[in-house]
C-alpha cells in the first residue's frame, strides 16, 4: 500500500534499511530457541557438559537423533519415540475432522437457522473456551469411566472433540456471518432443505476457513499433553507424553542432546503444517475468520 | 466484497420464489423436520456443552464448599476454602501475577502484533518466509520449548553469558533468577509463543482492507501514518476484539509455560492461577482448596467476557 | 476402614489357596515415573522376572515432577474406577490411599516370605496400613549427602565441613578462591532438601522429628528454629546466582567439573557422578551433610498394590510384590539408581563405600533414634502440610523481605492452616 513516488527517493531507501533492519532482528529472535534446539541435538554429551549452549558443536552428530527415534527410553521399553508416533496420529485425525466438521455444522445452524437462545447458547458456549482443562479432570475421568472409555483412544478423542467444539464452532460462526443471509433465504424459498443448503451454498464458499480451523486444532491436539496423560492407555499415549517421560526423568541422569533431538521430532509434524500450509492459514484469516 | 453488492444480486431471484414461499406455510411432517433439523443438529453440542462444561463447573463449584483433600469428598464446611485462598500468601501472589502477565501479554502482542503485520505488509521480499518464522512458534509447545527457553533465558548459560563471552562485559540479562523481574520472563515466552498468530491476524485484516479508501486518502494528501492511524487501523477493530479473546484465553490458560520455564520460582514468584490450582488440587491433596481457586478463575473470566460477548451480540449486524 | 480391609484379608486367604491348587498367569499393569535411563533399565528388569513366571506386565510411564503428573493419572484412573494393579506412591500417601479403601493387602506373600524379619520396622511402618502391608518398598534413598570435589578443598587448603559453623567457614575460603562453594538448583524441593539438612544438622534428630513430624508449634516458633532459619539463609550467600529453576543434576555436574566444591543432595546424584566416570573416594566425596552424621533422613521408593479383578490379575500382583522383595531385584536395581536396597542382611560386595558407608549408617541410626523419615521427599508429613512447608521455605530463601523470625512465624502458621 505505501506509495513511494512522492517520497524523496534517499529516505526511502533508509526507510527501507529501517524496514529490513528491524524484520530481521525479529527474525533472529524467533528463530532463537529453534536454532538451540538443533544445535543442541548436534551435539555430544561432553560438549554440552562443557557449558556453551548456543555454541557451534565441536563435531556435528546425528547419533542422538537416531536414539531419540528408536532406542532411547520412555519407560520400561527403550525403542525411542517413533512408534508414539502413530499413537498420536491415530488420535490426532479424528479427532480434528470430527470436531472440525461438527464446529462448521454448529457455526451454520448459529449463523443461518438461528432459533430462540441460540445466540445466549452461543455465549454459554463461548465461555467453554476459557475453562482451564485442569478443572475438567476428574469429573471427565468418573465420566469416561461410567461411559466404559476410561483410558482408551475413543475415550481421549472424545474429550479432544468435546472441548476443541468450542473454538471450531468460533471459527465457522464468525466466517459464516459474513456470508450474506440471503443467499440462504433465497434457496430457502426455492424449497431447499438444511442440509442442501449447506452442501451446495454454504460447504463449497468454505474452504479458507477449514483450512484454518484443521491447522489451528491439529496443532492443539497434537500439543495436548494433559488430555493424552491423563485419558490415554498406557500402550496408546500420544508423543508428547514419550517426551516428557523421556525429558523428565526424576532421579536419573539426563541426555539433552537426545532430549533435544526428540522435542523436534515431536514437533516435526505441526511445524511441517505450518511451514507448508502456513500460506493458506493467513488466507483463510483474510477469507473472514477474523470478522466480528 | 461488501454486503450491500451481495444483497442486491440475490434479491433477484427471491422474486421468483413466491410460490415455493406459499408451500412453505403449509405444514407437512417434511416441514416439521425443517424446523426441528437445525435444533437436532445443534442438539450434541449443547447437550456435551452443558454437561462437560457447566455440569463440571457446578460440580468444581460443589467441590469447593467441602473439606475434599485428596479426592472428592462431600463433607460441606461452607465457605471455608474461600477464606482460606485468600489468606494463602502464594495465592495473592498468583493473582497479581496473572494481571502483570495477561495484561503485558495481551498488550505487548497486540502491538507487535500490528507492527509486524504493517511492516509485512510493505512489499517486502521474501515475505511468505518471514511470516513462517514469526508464525512457527504457534506450532510448537511449550513442552518442546521449554527447556530451550530456560537455557536462553538462564544468565550464567544462555544470552548474558553469549553476549559477555562475545566482549559486551556489562551485558546483564538475569530477569530469569531475580524473584522481582521472572515474571516478565513468562511475558517474552509467551509473547514469543503467540504474537506471529497475532501478526497473522492483522496481515489478514490489513490485506482485506479497501485499497480505493487508502487510494483517495493518499491524493487528499494524507501522509501514510496519518492513513494507518484515521483509517486503517479502525478499520480493524474487530480484529483486535478477536485477538484480544483468543490472547486472554491463552493468558488464563497459560499453564506449560510456567511448569516449563520457571516451575513458579523463584520462590514461587512466577506462579499463575492456573498451576496454584492444579499444584493445590492434584499435587498436594487439597482438592477443596483448589476448587475454590478454580471458582475465583472462572468469576474473573466471566467479568471479562460478558462485555465481549455484549457487544459481539449486539453488534452482529455489522459482522 | 479396618473391617473392609478384614473381609478382604479372609478373601485374601481363600483366594491364594485357590490359586495354589494351580498358579495362572495374569497382568499387571505398573504405573511409574522411572523413565531415564538408568531406572528404566532396572525396571525392566522386574518386568523379565514377571515374565518368567508366566505373567504379562503392561506399562505405563508417566514422568515428571518427581512423580506429580504421575499422582494426577493415578487419581483419574481411580475415579475411573479402573486404576492400575501397582503404582510408584511413597510415604504418607500409601495410607491416605488405603484410608480411602483402593488397596489391597499383601498378608500372604508378605508372611511367607517374612517381610516383618527382612525390613527395619521404620521401612515396614510406612508400608503398612492398619497393620497390613499394603506396598512394597524398592529402596533406600538417604537425603543427608554432601556431595565434594576433592580437588577444590585440596587447592584451597581446608577439610571438609564437619558443622553448619564449619561450613560457613570453609565456604568463606572457597568463595574468596573464585569457587562456587555450594552448587544449587533453586527449585522448592531442593531448597527443602537442603532446608531439612540444616535443621537436620542444627537441631538434632528429636528437634527434626518434633518439627516434621508432630509439627509442633512451640517448636516451629522456637529460638533454635530461627536460629537455624537464619543459618539456612547465610548459604544462600555461598550458592552462584544463576541457581534459580537449575535442574539438580546440573547442580551436580558443576561439583563434577570443579566449578563448585560441594552440593547437598540425595544419593541419587551418585548416578551423573558415575555416568561422568568419576570414582567415588578418589574423584569425589560422598559424607553425611553437616553435623548429620549420627543420621539418616530416608526417602523410600516403593509400589502399592490396588484393588483388582480377576484371579490371574491378583495373583500375578502378588508374585510382583514377592519378586520385588527378592534379593536378585533389590540388588539390581539400587546398583543403578545409588540407593540401598530396604531388605537387609544383603550381600554388599557390589556396591560402592558410599553405599556401605549408607548401610552402615541405616543400622547404626535405627538403633541410635537417628532415622528420620525425610520431609523434602514427602516421608514425614502429607502432602498438602509438606507443600505449605515448601512455600515458606523457598519463599524465605529467595526473597529479602523476610526475617528468621517472620519466617518461622509463617512456616508454624502455614503447617497448621494444612493440616
Amino acid at each position: 500500500m505505501a506509495n513511494p513516488s512522492r517520497i524523496d527517493p534517499r529516505s526511502a531507501l533508509i526507510g527501507r534499511f529501517v524496514l529490513y533492519a528491524v524484520l530481521i532482528a525479529a527474525v533472529l529472535f524467533y528463530l532463537m530457541p529453534l536454532v538451540v534446539m538443533l544445535l543442541t541435538s548436534l551435539k555430544s554429551m561432553d560438549d554440552i557438559r562443557a557449558g556453551n549452549l548456543i555454541s557451534w558443536p565441536q563435531e556435528v552428530l546425528f547419533g542422538a537423533w537416531g536414539k531419540a527415534w528408536s532406542s532411547a527410553c520412555t519407560g520400561v521399553s527403550c525403542d525411542g519415540i517413533g512408534t508414539y508416533f502413530w499413537n498420536s496420529f491415530q488420535i490426532t485425525i479424528p479427532a480434528v475432522l470430527i470436531s472440525t466438521f461438527l464446529g462448521a455444522l454448529n457455526g451454520y445452524v448459529l449463523t443461518k437457522w438461528k432459533f430462540r437462545g441460540s445466540d445466549l447458547f452461543f455465549g454459554m458456549m463461548l465461555f467453554g473456551c476459557f475453562i482451564p482443562f485442569q478443572v475438567v479432570i476428574l469429573p471427565m475421568a468418573q465420566t469416561l469411566g461410567w461411559l466404559g472409555l476410561a483410558n482408551t483412544t475413543t475415550g481421549l478423542v472424545f474429550v479432544h472433540i468435546v472441548y476443541g467444539m468450542a473454538f471450531t464452532t468460533l471459527f465457522f460462526r464468525n466466517f459464516y456471518i459474513a456470508v450474506p443471509t440471503e443467499l440462504v433465504s433465497a434457496a430457502k424459498i426455492d424449497g431447499a432443505g438444511f442440509f442442501t443448503i449447506f452442501w451446495r451454498i454454504i460447504l463449497p464458499l468454505s474452504g479458507p476457513i477449514f483450512v484454518v480451523c484443521i491447522i489451528w486444532q491439529f496443532t492443539q491436539v497434537w500439543n495436548d499433553f494433559l488430555f493424552g496423560v491423563v485419558f490415554s492407555g498406557g500402550d496408546t499415549q500420544p508423543i508428547t507424553v514419550a517426551l516428557n517421560n523421556l525429558v523428565n526423568s526424576s532421579t536419573g541422569v539426563k541426555e539433552y542432546n537426545v532430549d533435544m533431538a526428540s522435542a523436534m521430532i515431536a514437533a516435526l509434524p505441526t511445524l511441517v503444517v505450518y511451514v507448508l500450509a502456513g500460506k493458506y492459514f493467513v488466507r483463510g484469516l483474510t477469507a473472514g475468520a477474523v470478522k466480528g | 466484497m461488501s454486503m450491500s453488492n451481495v444483497s442486491e444480486a440475490v434479491a433477484k431471484p427471491s422474486s421468483k420464489g413466491t410460490e415455493a414461499a406459499v408451500r412453505a406455510t403449509s405444514s407437512s411432517p417434511l416441514d416439521w423436520l425443517q424446523r426441528w433439523l437445525p435444533k437436532m443438529v445443534l442438539g450434541p453440542t449443547i447437550i456435551s456443552t452443558l454437561i462437560f462444561i457447566y455440569g463440571y463447573v457446578i460440580w468444581t463449584g460443589v467441590l469447593s464448599l467441602t473439606k475434599s483433600r485428596f479426592l472428592p469428598k462431600y463433607d460441606f464446611v461452607g465457605f471455608l476454602q474461600y477464606e482460606k485462598l485468600l489468606d494463602n500468601d502464594r495465592w495473592m501472589v498468583a493473582s497479581w501475577n496473572i494481571l502483570v502477565f495477561g495484561g503485558l501479554f495481551i498488550l505487548v502482542c497486540l502491538a507487535l502484533g500490528v507492527l509486524m503485520a504493517i511492516l509485512l505488509d510493505q512489499r517486502i521480499r521474501a515475505e511468505g518466509a518471514i511470516r513462517t518464522v514469526f508464525l512457527y512458534p504457534m506450532a510448537l509447545s511449550f513442552i518442546v520449548t521449554g527447556t530451550a527457553w530456560k537455557w536462553i533465558l538462564n544468565p550464567g548459560l544462555g544470552l548474558e553469558k553469549l553476549m559477555q563471552d562475545w566482549g559486551f562485559d556489562n551485558f546483564q540479562f538475569d530477569w530469569l533468577v531475580n524473584p522481582d523481574m521472572a515474571v516478565y520472563t513468562l511475558v517474552i515466552a509467551a509473547v514469543w509463543q503467540s504474537s506471529g498468530f497475532v501478526m497473522a491476524l492483522f496481515l489478514a485484516g490489513l490485506r482485506g482492507v479497501d485499497g480505493s479508501i487508502v487510494k483517495a486518502a493518499q491524493l487528499d494528501g494524507a501522509s501514510m501514518p496519518t492513513i494507518y492511524r484515521r483509517i486503517i487501523l479502525p478499520h480493524l477493530r474487530p480484529v483486535f476484539f478477536s485477538a484480544f479473546i483468543i490472547l486472554s484465553h491463552i493468558a488464563i490458560k497459560s499453564f506449560d509455560l510456567v511448569m516449563a520455564l520457571t516451575g513458579g520460582g523463584p520462590g514461587y514468584s512466577t506462579d499463575l492461577p492456573a498451576t496454584f490450582m492444579y499444584v493445590t488440587s492434584f499435587s498436594r491433596g487439597q482438592m477443596g482448596l483448589g476448587s475454590a481457586s478454580a471458582m475465583m478463575m472462572l468469576a474473573v473470566v466471566l467479568a471479562i467476557l460478558i462485555p465481549y460477548l455484549y457487544s459481539e451480540l449486539r453488534g452482529k449486524h455489522h459482522g | 476402614m479396618s473391617i473392609k480391609l478384614a473381609k478382604k484379608s479372609v478373601l485374601g486367604v481363600a483366594l491364594s489357596g485357590l490359586i495354589s491348587l494351580g498358579a495362572q498367569a495374569g497382568n499387571v499393569e505398573v504405573l511409574h515415573y522411572w523413565t531415564s535411563g538408568g531406572e528404566a533399565k532396572s525396571a525392566a528388569v522386574l518386568k523379565q522376572l514377571l515374565e518368567k513366571e508366566g505373567h504379562q506386565w503392561k506399562d505405563f510411564a508417566v514422568a515428571g515432577g518427581g512423580g506429580e503428573s504421575a499422582m494426577t493419572v493415578l487419581k483419574s484412573r481411580a475415579v475411573s474406577g479402573n486404576p492400575p494393579s501397582a503404582a510408584q506412591i511413597k510415604g504418607l500417601d500409601i495410607k491416605e490411599w488405603a484410608d480411602l479403601g483402593f488397596l489391597t493387602q499383601l498378608d500372604a506373600v508378605a508372611e511367607s516370605a517374612g517381610w516383618d524379619q527382612l525390613l527395619p520396622g521404620v521401612v515396614s511402618d510406612v508400608m503398612k496400613y492398619d497393620g497390613h502391608y499394603v506396598a512394597v518398598p524398592v529402596n533406600v534413598h538417604r537425603v543427608n549427602w554432601l556431595w565434594a570435589n576433592p580437588e577444590i578443598f585440596q587447592s584451597v587448603g581446608v577439610d571438609i565441613p564437619k558443622t553448619w559453623g564449619e561450613f560457613i567457614e570453609v565456604a568463606d575460603k572457597i568463595k574468596d578462591a573464585g569457587y562456587v562453594p555450594l552448587a544449587h538448583g533453586g527449585q522448592a524441593w531442593q531448597d527443602a532438601t537442603v532446608f531439612e539438612a540444616v535443621v537436620l544438622g542444627e537441631g538434632g534428630a528429636e528437634f527434626y522429628h518434633k518439627a516434621f513430624v508432630e509439627h509442633d508449634q512451640a517448636t516451629l516458633t522456637s529460638p533454635k528454629m530461627v536460629e537455624i532459619l537464619a543459618t539456612f539463609k547465610k548459604l544462600r550467600n555461598y550458592i552462584d546466582s544463576d541457581s534459580a529453576g537449575r535442574d539438580w543434576n546440573i547442580a551436580t555436574s558443576m561439583v563434577i567439573n570443579g566449578k563448585a566444591a560441594m552440593q547437598i543432595m540425595g544419593d541419587w546424584a551418585k548416578g551423573e557422578f558415575t555416568a561422568a566416570g568419576k570414582k567415588p573416594g578418589t574423584d569425589y566425596l560422598c559424607v553425611a551433610a553437616p553435623g548429620t552424621s549420627n543420621a539418616f533422613t530416608f526417602n523410600i521408593d516403593s509400589f502399592a498394590m490396588f484393588d483388582v479383578k480377576g484371579s490371574g490379575s491378583k495373583e500375578a500382583q502378588a508374585d510382583l510384590a514377592r519378586l520385588i522383595m527378592e534379593p536378585q531385584f533389590q540388588e539390581t536395581f539400587n546398583l543403578n539408581k545409588g540407593s540401598i536396597p530396604a531388605r537387609l542382611g544383603m550381600p554388599r560386595a557390589n556396591f560402592d563405600s558410599c553405599a556401605h558407608t549408607s548401610m552402615d549408617d541405616f543400622v547404626a541410626t535405627s538403633k541410635s533414634g537417628g532415622l528420620v523419615p525425610s520431609m523434602a521427599h514427602g516421608m514425614s508429613t502429607t502432602s498438602a502440610v509438606q507443600g505449605a512447608i515448601y512455600d515458606v521455605v523457598t519463599n524465605y530463601f529467595n526473597s529479602d523481605s523476610l526475617s528468621a523470625e517472620q519466617a518461622a512465624d509463617k512456616l508454624a502458621r502455614a503447617i497448621k492452616a494444612a493440616i
